[in-house]
């Protein structure tokens, strides 16, 4: 099975911005009422574009490679 | 990479507006010092007033929050003083070029070994959109309400001719070039200013009706060109246009090296 980047948003830290949602090549994410909603994890191809455009520090996407080789 | 170990996470959520792109350049100085390697101990961040000056205060660096447009006179200081320090300046349009601007002309002519991030948004967004030096002709600003009529300075332009070792601009959204540009800049020994072109979307978006933060890197996306391409177009293509790249990347003697040499030479006078 194919594994996915794991996107984790910190809603304490997001302002709704909106960069992730326009941004995102894969259209991974759609806006919520307040927040981004990830609606697509599975297109994710781990680009990093969101979590590099984020200016709140708020994305966090991890890569499972990245993981297993710090193991 | 974890950013959350170079930042004081304390003070965040930062003040910065909802789509302000200060975060986005922040975010690419830390990647750079994360891929350089370099000992938290060992830079020194140093900012004077402003939105981007409150950069320092995120960071889990040796830092300074100094008077307004006199970062880079501190930053001489710390540097002559520590030459062992990596000495970061981050400083705005208002603030590195309207109240400090003598100081960074004067502090790239000396090309003292101090790279300057200049986050450049058009106006003085923290004090209430006041028009600032790069404010460009006939855009709005609370004290221009009808246009500003005045012309623009062009900082890359500025800091090339007063004889800085190292000039590039990029764009916020342009996060690529913006990392090579800033790696560049940090691992050059010299003056090295990268100028980024940021979006305010509270205090110009707002006022020149170029939307949100989202709207204005989108422009961005869409209306930048490398400096090569601009090579041979007439001004009235290049309207509207960001010209991005690297502007001066040359090599000279810097401050300390001239300053050893006058050293060397009063202590054999003196003998």
């Amino acid at each position: 099975m194919k594994k996915n980047a794991e996107i984790t948003i910190n809603e304490q830290w997001c302002k709704s911005c909106e960069i992730c949602v326009a941004f995102c090549p894969q259209k991974v994410y759609e806006m919520g009422r307040f927040y981004p909603k990830i609606v697509r994890p599975e297109d994710c191809t781990a680009c990093m574009l969101c979590e590099k455009l984020c200016p709140d520090f708020a994305i966090t996407v991890t890569v499972p490679d990245k993981i297993e080789k710090s193991q | 990479m974890d950013y959350l170990q170079y930042l004081r996470k304390d003070k965040m959520p930062h003040i910065w507006c909802d789509g302000c792109g200060h975060g986005i350049v922040l975010k690419s100085i830390l990647r750079v010092i994360d891929k350089l390697g370099w000992d938290k101990n060992n830079i020194a961040m140093i900012s004077g007033i402003g939105c981007s000056s409150r950069t320092p205060g995120y960071v889990d660096f040796n830092t300074l929050h100094t008077t307004h447009g006199r970062g880079l006179t501190f930053a001489t200081g710390l540097k002559i003083a520590r030459p062992d320090l990596h000495v970061i300046v981050v400083s705005g349009d208002g603030d590195a070029t309207a109240i400090g601007g003598n100081h960074f002309i004067h502090a790239a002519r000396r090309n003292i070994d101090i790279s300057v991030i200049i986050y450049n948004n058009y106006i003085y967004g923290m004090t209430g959109g006041q028009v600032s030096p790069t404010t460009p002709g006939g855009k709005k600003a609370s004290t221009t309400p009808y246009g500003n009529p005045d012309t623009p300075f062009d900082i890359s332009r500025l800091a090339q001719a007063a004889g800085a070792a190292y000039v590039a601009r990029s764009t916020a959204f342009h996060v690529g070039k913006m990392d090579r540009y800033i790696e560049q800049a940090f691992t050059k020994t010299g003056f090295s200013v990268v100028e980024v072109l940021t979006p305010c979307p509270t205090s110009y978006g707002r006022r020149n009706k170029e939307g949100r933060g989202v709207d204005m890197l989108m422009y961005q996306k869409q209306n930048s060109i490398g400096i090569e391409q601009a090579k041979g177009k007439t001004a009235e293509e290049l309207k509207g246009k960001y010209i991005t790249g690297v502007f001066v990347d040359k090599e000279q003697a810097d401050y300390r090296q001239r300053y050893d040499e006058v050293i060397k030479k009063a202590s054999k006078l003196n003998k």
